[in-house]
Order: C-alpha cells, then structure tokens, then sequence
C-alpha cells in the first residue's frame, strides 16, 4: 500500500478511454461500478465538450459479484450497438473487472455475432501500466485490428502517395494543447508541401485506418502516446516514422531535417530542400530567436528554474530554457518512470539534477530546497509555487480546465516557439514584480470600500456573532460584513447577534 | 401510510446506467466537518484519481485525507494487509495526530474482502486512535449514500445517554436573551422562568446530517425560536463531541440520504425517530419545525409569518420560474426535496429522477410532495428510480424541458442542445438548508435561466453540428 492523494498519471482506463473517445464513432463501454464513469465529467468540463461522451458503464454492482455479469455486458453491448450504430465498441475493463476476472473476452465474442459494430477488448492490465501507457497500447491495438482485418478481407492498399504525406499519431482528447499542436503541424506540414494523410486518433474514423500505409513517414510528436502504433507500423509496412518533438528552435528544425531526410529517400528526381524555409522561420517567423538576443531575456540569465512535467514536455522544456534562453536548470524531472532512460539521456548536459518520481511530496521538497526564481511543471507543481510564492508556468499534464484555452496557444512549431517564450517571460517578470513590490512595500490597497450609509462604528458584534463571522470563509467575510452591517443600521439595530446576521441573509436581495 | 402513498405516486425502476459521483467523494465534505478526523480511503488509483479530479482546489490545501492505494501485491495478497494500514496509520499519527481515522472502505476492499471491520478494534488498541470503518463503495451506493455509511457507522460510536439526570443550573443564558430580544426588535425583554423551563424540558434532541456550521446553527437557532433545545449534531465539528445517544433520545434527519444512519439509530442504540419531510425550502423547513414540534408537544409561534415573510423575499425569483418546468435526471438523493420546493413556486416538474428511494425514511417528504402537487394543481411527477441516463435524454428531446438538473457529464452536451441546466452537485455543496437559505436555492436554479435570458436573442441556441446522431 501506498498513501498518496494526488498522482500524476490516471489509472489505466482513463488512456484507453482517452483514446477511444477521440476516435470518430467508436463507443466505449467500461466494466466498472457506478461512479467510475467521470471521465465523462472530466471531458465534458475540461474540453467543454458539446456532444456527449461516447463512454458508458455496464455497472458491477452486488449482483454483479455474486453471480458474475452473465448476460448484462454482452446486452449492454448490443443495446448501444443498435442504439448509436457505432463503428466499434471498446470493451474497457477497470481495475474492479480485472480483479473479478471475469471472461471479457467470451463476452466480446459473443457480443460480435450479434452487433454489426466490431468489437474488442481493451488490453491493459491496471496494476502494471499507468493511463499514459494504456493509451499507447490502446492505439497500437485498434490500428492492428483494423490493418489486420483490411489485410484479412484483401482491402488493404499499400501503395504510398503520389505526392509526400504524412500521418499525425498521438493528438487526442484531454492532452496538453494538443488541438492547437495539431493545428500547428498541420500548418508545419502544409508549408513544406506534404499532405496530411491521417490524423489519429482525435476525429479520425477507425474506417480509415486501412490508409495509414499510404503516407510517406509517420509523425509521432509525443513520446507518451503514438511510439507503439509507430513502431507496429515501420514492423509491418516499413514506414519510418520520426519522434523528434518540435518544440522550440532547435528541435523544430532539427525535426523538419529529419523530414526532408525522409522525403528524399522516397524521391528521385528533385530533391527538396527545407534549410531556407528554416532559417527564414527562425530569423523572421518565429520570434522566439530574436527574444532570446533582446535586452528583456539577458536579465534572464543564469536564473534558476526547475523543470516537471510528463516525458516529452520536461525534456524539451528544459532544452529550450538551457539551451535557447541561457536560464540554470537546477533540477528537471518527470513522473514516466517507465521512460527515465531516454529521459535522462535527452537532458543531459542541460540541467545539474534529474528526478525521476510520481511522488509530489518529493517535487515539493525538492522545490523548497533549491527555491528558483520559476517553476515550469504540472497543474500541481503550480501548487506547490503557490504554497511556496514561487511564480509556476504549466507546460504538461496534468491539467486543469486553464490549460484547455479558447485561443491559439500551441505548444510545437513556429507560433509554439513564441507561446512559450511569452510563458516563460512572464513567468519570471511576474516573479520580479512581486519581488520588487516586497522591497518597495506593495501594492497600496489597504483602503477599505464600503457601500453602508456611513462607516463609523455605531455598531458593536457580540463575541458568538464574531466568532459566527470567523467561520465564514475569508473570501467572503467582508462582504457579509459590510451586508450585516447595512441591514442593522437601517433597521436601527445596534448590537449585531448571531440572528441579526441571518435576519439580514433573508432579508437580503442579492 | 406508505400504502396509501402509492395509490398515487408512481414509482418506475429503470435499468440504473446512470452517472453519479462515487460514494467516496462525501470525504470531500465531511473532513471539513468534522476537523479532528483523517479519511483514508482503501483503495486503488480509479478511486485516487476521481478524487483528485473531483474536488478539483481542495487536493492542493493539504486536506486531512489519502488513499491508501492498493499495489499488486495487496491484490494478491503477497503483503499482509494489517501491516500495511499499520504501517500508513502510524504514518497518518505521527504527521497529523487526528482524533479519529476513518477507513473508507471501496469496491476493491469488498471484491477482496479485506476485513476492515475485523482490523479496526485490533489497530484502534495498539495504536490508540479510534479507527472508524465506512464501506462506501460504488457497489452498493451512490454518491451522497457515502455520507449515510460514515454516519451510521458513527452512531455506534457515539456515547450513551446517562439516565441520572444531573442537576444543572439554571445559567442565564445570553444567546436566550439575544432571542427573545431579537423577536421583538427592540429593547431586550425580561425573560419569565416560565419560557426558560420551556426550553429546558424537551427531552433531548440530536439532529443528523453534515452540515456547514452555519446552517446547522441557523437549524438550531429556528428551533430554539420555538422553544426547543437541541441537545447535539451527529456528526458535530468535532469527533470528540459526539452526541449522547440512547432510549430516550429523539432524533431527526436533515438530509433525505440518511436513511441507514437512521435505520441505525433506531435500531442499535434504541432512539426515536422523528419522521419529518427535510428542512429544504420555506415549506420544508416549516414542516420539519411542524413535526418536531408536535412530537414533543409544543404549539408553535410565529411560524406561518416567518415562512411567509421569506416566501415574500423570493418574490423576484419566484416571478422567474413560475410556470417553467424541469427535469430531474437524478444523482444525489436530493431530488424529492427539491421538486418538491420547486412546484411549491410554480413550476412544473415532468421527472424525478432518483439513485435510491426509501419510501418509508423519505414518507413524510413524499406525502408533501403530494398534498403540494394537490395544492398546485399540478400532476404529480413521475419518480424514476434507477434511471437510465440514455432514456432521459431521449425523453427530454420529447419534452424540452425549461431547465435540466443533471450531472456535470451531461450538463455542457444539453447545453449544446439548447437545454438549460443546472449542475446537480452544486445543491451538494451549497447551503440550501433552513428559512434563511432558501434564496440559496432559487438563486442557483434561475442562474441557468437569468444567463440565458441575456443571450436569448442570439440566436445561438443550438450549438451541435447537424450530421451528429445522437442530437436532441
């Protein structure tokens, strides 16, 4: 046993689900208890969803365990099967299921005869892979199927494109930007002449996937979710794929090398050239390259920063503050301990320390003993900078509903180069303001506002309305106050009493 | 009596593929209630991970709760289980020092069936802290339930009731003279001994239910209005004033989930309950006042004004949902409460949703419900127990409801769709209890609608692509 109250990454299910709700069409449907179902809840609140999620739960209830789950799951099954006419179900086991050990796998076979969807079995086993993993798995799984069973009926066309294309693996729901990373790259993509081919699994239909060998290359811009399908695919087709992250100057252009490397071992006659599109990007595009010469990133240097985050945002993170801004990374880390080597290896030379944990009590003490003037990480280590008055800039899962912007804030590519140059400053600015207002003596706004008639003090608050007063939460004290206050003067009342305050509650239009 | 209710209201069962909160989530409030108490909740990374995601700012401010989550080897049984809650709970001590833990059991706890119960006394001796096991899991309950399973497993804690009754001195009492001075607004008046033996003489009175302090002595202060004393909370602020429990003591719920807490009550430790519909609502409340009221024999005072007074309050919210009709898609057991209060100003309920229906702790509530449908004349609404979310929307679609009152899972999809909702954990969290939060409630049920009367003329309702299926 393990005491924890917050992790990192979720539980199994939740990467499969992630992964099988960003699929156009395909339901999945969790064997779970009632109440494991918030997925839905995260979704449709975080990524302010307007459609409802495909996800649905055959409940395991007391019955349930006595007698095993018998025919409710294969019926659940064929119900939202007639009910959505879904392309294929996922049949998602939780870590209540997996412990019941019940036979899914019968219940899907029995399932498919009936259902005109396809249906499978999600394979990820909860006690071994976090939810990062399981979506991996999950992916790699539902693009095997669908390959293996366009192979199976002859339907499967492994002539590549006329023109360059790639395929986008990895974008899906509730990742970090990664809609407006997904823009971006196509956008990348679109400049150096090569069609998307696909993009999965966020709006793509599993019908489709039979395509996937058309494209020239595969574009895999997460460690975290895609590197199987990647692999399975070079395995099977001999399609290369590329797994350099383009996130700051550096990496984007040594991502668009790569690319053009690719593109011209399939090319004949014209080679493409991508270095004038490049520098043209680096020196004028994007503005990151500038900024890093100005005035404004000089006073930047050698300021101490610490780094967490999930694999591929703290590696590159830290690269760009060490390599593209001159900032000391004292310590980097990431919670993908299933990931450390190449971690440790992608860092190295950029930062003194490396932390490999999923423990927040540890991030936080280590924190607290380097104290930076920034901390770049998760919703939590923004916490902890809270806690700390240390300024925090989010750069990874996982997140909160602020890290699902309405406007354009990508993470990779050219425009990404400049979003996080602006976190960046505005990181350690907003640090400097406050810092500079603590030797000044802050802000000036000890001057209170009331709305009451007049603010001498005719009034007196008996010790238990006082203390009534002192439970009501601090945000909205003053408030109550002042109301209270207000109601006892115009009912010419001067002893306010514990009744008096909820006299004027009621009394009170607002 | 509950015969005679279901000549006339309906109750449908459905399949029960529905979203609620897992029961777990009532640590969320009830730490905060009861401030010497640590929750440890048994369980895996599912149950950590809904948490974390469900009390959203809370996780950050070092809150009195964690999970012992189960790894592998506590699956299988490789680790021995009593060493391993010894191992955290003198962890938990050494760090916080509560004056109880409380063991949340979960679905993996029952499927395993680790013996919580056999380990607390066990645990409690050696380690000197009171060790209180709930089972609220998802196998059984549903999300409020989880309050009901902490508090009856409470309810054998709390101590008895001695029969000697001590002779206490009369002390006046200053929050008595504030009352009385209060009622009248102006100079205090001299009490007579007659009212002070008054309030003396009901027998005692413990209220059960979590509530926000405030609102617990706001529910305490109306009672004192009418002369009686409540003699304790199950759970009070802290775990060491638990209230005295025995033969003699009367009892009475605040919340319409407690019905094992009350079950409990009643049976192990012998007390009598008092049957009331909830304090929710100026009628509610006024009922409920009703009720203790005429069991204990007094004659109230005063109380038609008051529930008229605050019903003259509403007025500009009561002017905004009057005729409008709502949809109860059912989640935390608040529900008859609720619809209840809502037809009372004016509105047409078409469904009530519910997870769980005790007819007999909640028949004094449903009796209400009817004699106000009557008073209306409105038809009663249909009660579904067990929904099925998916039939609901379909239902919805058919009768385009002025406002759903629904899980956040299906709040922004209805929204999409032109259908105004209200997030039904919300009444969960605010203060709906009692006369003086009556605005509370109203004021969250017309916010879906005051915001939509400003964008009404945008054009804008529908906001779905046509080519989706599922549309409403």
């Amino acid at each position: 046993m393990k005491l924890a109250y917050w992790m990192y990454a979720g539980p199994a299910h939740i990467g499969t689900l992630r992964v099988a709700s960003s699929f156009k069409n395909v339901h999945a449907i969790m064997h779970a208890p009632l109440g494991d179902d918030y997925f839905n809840v995260m979704r449709s609140m975080l990524e302010r969803e307007r459609d409802f999620t495909p996800v649905t739960a055959s409940i395991v209830d007391r019955h349930v365990l006595a007698r095993g789950s018998q025919e409710k799951v294969v019926d659940n099954i064929t119900r939202k099967d007639k009910e959505e006419r879904p392309d294929l179900i996922v049949l998602t086991p939780t870590c209540t299921s997996s412990i019941l050990q019940e036979d899914l796998q019968n219940f899907v076979d029995r399932a498919s005869i009936t259902s005109k969807s396809d249906v499978i079995l999600a394979d990820v086993n909860h006690y071994r892979v976090n939810e990062l993993q399981a979506a991996d798995r999950t992916l790699e799984q539902v693009v095997r199927y669908y390959l293996e069973k366009a192979r199976r009926q002859g339907t499967l066309d492994q002539s590549i494109t006329k023109e360059p294309s790639a395929n986008i693996i990895g974008i899906f729901t509730l990742g970090f930007h990664n809609q407006h990373d997904c823009r971006e790259l196509k956008r990348l993509l679109q400049e150096l002449n090569i069609k998307i081919n696909k993009v999965i699994p966020e709006g793509g239909s599993v019908k489709d996937l039979q395509d996937l060998p058309k494209a020239w290359f595969n574009l895999v811009p997460y460690r975290e979710v895609g590197l199987m399908t990647a692999i399975y695919l070079e395995k099977t087709f001999g399609m290369p794929y590329i797994s350099i992250t383009p996130m700051g100057i550096v990496d984007t252009a040594e991502c668009i090398r790569q690319i053009q490397k690719n593109v011209n071992n399939l090319i004949s006659n014209k080679k493409v050239n991508y270095e004038p599109y490049i520098d043209q990007q680096t020196r004028f595009v994007s503005q990151a390259a500038w900024f890093s010469r100005s005035i404004d990133c000089q006073n930047l240097t050698g300021k101490k920063a610490v780094v967490f985050g999930d694999a591929t945002h703290a590696a590159s993170i830290t690269r760009i503050l060490a390599r593209e801004m001159g900032i000391r990374v004292i310590c980097t880390g990431t919670y993908c301990k299933h990931d450390a080597e190449w971690f440790k290896e992608q860092v190295q030379g950029f930062c003194d320390e490396v932390l490999i944990t999923d423990d927040h009590t540890q991030v936080g003490d280590m924190i607290a003993r380097i104290e930076p003037s920034a901390i770049f990480g998760t919703q939590m280590e923004r916490h902890i900078g809270k806690r700390l008055d240390i300024p925090c800039g989010v750069i990874s899962s996982p997140v909160h509903i602020q890290n699902f912007p309405l406007g354009y804030r990508p993470f990779l590519g050219y425009e990404g180069t400049n979003q996080i140059a602006d976190l960046v400053y505005n990181s350690f600015t907003l640090g400097m303001e406050d810092h500079l207002l603590e030797i000044f003596g802050g802000h000036d706004t000890k001057e209170v506002i009331t709305k009451s008639l007049s603010t001498d003090t005719d009034l007196t608050w008996n010790s238990e309305s006082q203390l009534e007063l002192n439970k009501i939460p601090g945000f909205v004290r003053g408030k109550i106050k002042r109301n209270t206050e207000k109601f006892a003067r115009q009912n010419a009342i001067t002893n306010i009493t514990v009744e008096i305050m909820y006299a004027a509650k009621e009394a009170l239009s607002a | 009596m509950s015969n005679k209710i279901s000549e006339t209201l309906t109750f449908e069962c459905e399949t029960g593929n529905y979203h609620t909160f897992c029961p777990i989530s009532c640590v969320a409030w009830l730490y905060q209630k009861i401030e010497d108490s640590f929750f440890l909740v048994v369980g895996t990374k599912t149950c950590g991970y809904f948490l974390q995601n469900a009390l959203g700012v809370m996780i950050f401010a070092e809150p009195r709760y964690a999970m012992a989550e189960l790894e592998e080897g506590d699956i299988s049984a490789q680790l021995n289980d009593y060493e391993e809650l010894k191992r955290l709970c003198l962890q938990i001590k050494k760090d916080r020092n509560p004056s109880v833990i409380i063991w949340i059991g979960t679905c993996t706890t029952e499927i395993i069936k680790m013996d919580l119960e056999g380990m607390a006394p066990k645990l409690e001796n050696e380690l000197g802290i009171p060790i209180v096991v709930a089972r609220a899991n998802g196998l059984d309950y549903a999300f409020t339930q989880g309050e009901d399973t902490v508090l009856a497993a409470m309810a054998h804690r709390c101590p008895e009731q001695n029969l000697l009754i001590d002779k206490k001195k009369v002390v006046q009492d200053s929050n008595i003279q504030n009352l009385f001075s209060f009622l009248s607004f102006e100079k205090k008046e001299e009490i007579s001994n007659e009212q002070l033996e008054k309030l003396k003489k009901n027998p005692p009175l413990v209220l059960f239910g979590s509530l926000p302090s405030t609102v617990a002595s706001q529910l305490s202060s109306e009672l004192k209005r009418q002369s009686i004393q409540v003699s304790g909370w199950l759970p009070a602020q802290r775990y060491t004033d638990l209230p005295l429990l025995g033969d003699h003591v009367y009892v009475c719920g605040v919340n319409p989930f407690l019905s094992r807490t009350a079950t409990t009550l009643m049976r192990r430790r012998k007390c009598k309950l008092i049957g009331a519909p909830f304090p929710i609502g100026p009628d509610g409340t006024r009922a409920w006042i009703e009720k203790i009221c005429s069991v204990f024999g007094i004659k109230t005072e005063g109380l038609e004004k008051r529930e008229e007074q605050i019903w003259e309050n509403l007025k500009d919210y009561l002017d905004l949902v009057r005729g409008k009709s709502v949809f109860f898609m059912g989640d935390n057991l608040l529900e008859i409460s609720l619809a209840r209060f809502l037809i009372r100003c004016g509105m047409i309920v078409y469904e009530i949703g519910i997870p769980y229906l005790d007819k007999r702790y909640q028949a004094a509530e449903l009796l209400l419900l009817q004699t106000t449908c009557k008073k209306m004349s409105i038809p009663i609404p249909r009660i579904v127990e067990k929904p099925d979310n998916y039939n609901q929307i379909q239902r919805m679609r058919e009768l385009q409801p002025d406002l759903a009152i629904t899980g956040m899972a299906h709040a922004n999809p209805l929204e999409a769709r032109g259908i105004n909702t209200k997030w039904s954990v919300e009444f969960t969290f605010a203060q709906i209890h009692g006369f003086t939060n009556a605005r509370d409630i109203l004021e969250l049920v017309t916010r879906p609608l005051r915001r939509n009367n400003n964008l009404e003329n945008l054009g804008w309702n529908d906001l779905t692509k046509k080519e989706k299926k599922n549309k409403i």
